[in-house]
């Protein structure tokens, strides 16, 4: 896999490699910076936030960014929820990653629900109704977009496709509960991953 | 039970399953909200999803907006502090294990295992969403084509939303 390549595609990857981290970035560096690259992300909110932590800010390298990312993508959540505790955790510690998180989450949680209390308002409006219609077939495509993208990271791995095809499977046609599905399949297909790594090391 | 209680330990439960972030959850969101709670309507849980996505922020905002048809503010307050915590503490422990694991082997392989079931989950919610979104061709087509367009443009998905609103308003949908 390669984290943080697939939306970044066609940004050139900063160069300039600083001697690790710590430059000083306060808690109301770390609230605000956040809030920004929350507000400016529709969607797909991870190539905002690279853009903005490495190459407005210079917060991290590209390179920390990366593996950063990686490590946000391994851990349940989301990607850009979690990437905010490791950033505001390196240069503040606790209080750093949970000022971070605030900073992320505090704007969107309050925009979201103004836009939800105006749509229970009108919801009965036709017009209303028809470009919801709209939006949901378009948010139904951003999802599986976002699905076929990731899918390119796994190649020609048939392995790695089957696992994709029995989760699918175990979630529209048995309708399993997940947390049984991913108990089973996690470890099985770390064991072939496993498996494989010591076959071409 | 009371319902605050019932958002705070399922989202809570789910936050630890959302690998590749809560789209990879919605599935069982809908499987427990419209399903087994009947708390509302596919309909509305399609048009929740559809608003979460046209704000900017991190996808995890349906858990928000969840919330807040179930239970009020309160709700939504609940419902996101149960989605954001225990992965943010997880994260703060793994940040300083995944500095110390730097050079072993088992860090590709977990990652690699993760992969494919992101994957899946991922598109297994693009299916479920579609499923209630599409009922008509002009729906279905436009899924379709925003996932060409995604695919192969760079065009901001704003756009894409805005455009959606717009077929939506003509009557194409």
């Amino acid at each position: 896999m390669t984290p943080g390549e697939d939306c970044m595609t066609g940004e050139p990857p900063a160069v300039e490699e600083r001697l690790s981290s710590p430059v000083g970035i306060s808690h109301a560096g770390l609230f605000w910076g956040f809030t920004r690259i929350s507000l400016v992300g529709f969607g797909g909110v991870m190539a905002w936030a690279r853009r903005a932590l490495v190459e407005e800010r210079g917060w991290l390298t590209s390179q920390e960014f990366t593996s950063l990312f990686g490590l946000s993508q391994l851990i349940p959540g989301p990607t850009i929820t979690n990437l905010s505790v490791c950033v505001g955790a390196r240069f503040q510690g606790a209080t750093g990653a949970i000022v971070s998180l605030l900073g992320l989450i505090a704007a969107p949680f309050l925009l979201v629900l103004a836009i939800a209390s105006l749509y229970s308002r009108y919801a009965a409006h036709p017009a209303v109704q028809a470009m919801l219609r709209g939006i949901a077939a378009v948010a139904a495509g951003l999802i599986l977009a976002m699905g076929v993208r990731m899918g390119r990271d796994l190649g020609r791995s048939l392995p790695s496709w089957s696992f994709t095809l029995l989760i699918l499977a175990g979630v529209l046609l048995l309708h399993l509960p997940l947390a049984l599905l991913m108990l089973a399949l996690a470890p099985a297909s770390m064991l072939v991953a496993a498996w494989q790594k010591r076959r071409t090391p | 039970m009371n319902p605050l209680f019932e958002l705070m330990y399922r989202f809570a439960a789910l936050s630890l399953l959302a690998f590749g972030g809560a789209s990879t959850v919605v599935p069982e969101m809908h499987r427990l909200v419209v399903g087994t709670h009947h708390w509302m309507s596919e309909e509305t849980f399609t048009q929740l999803v559809a608003i979460s996505q046209a704000t900017p922020g991190p996808n995890s905002l349906i858990a928000t907006l969840i919330g807040w048809q179930v239970a009020g503010l309160a709700g939504a307050f609940v419902a996101t502090a149960a989605m954001s915590g225990p992965p943010a503490l997880m994260m703060f422990a793994a940040a300083n294990l995944w500095e110390r694991m730097k050079n072993s082997p088992w860090r590709g392989i977990v990652q690699q295992g993760i992969a494919p079931l992101s994957v899946g989950l991922v598109l297994a919610s693009g299916c479920i969403i579609s499923r209630g979104a599409d009922h008509t061709p002009g729906a279905w087509l436009l899924t379709a084509a925003t996932v060409a367009a995604v695919l192969a443009t760079r065009l901001h998905p704003l756009w894409l939303i805005a455009a959606g609103a717009l077929l939506g308003l003509t009557g194409a949908v």
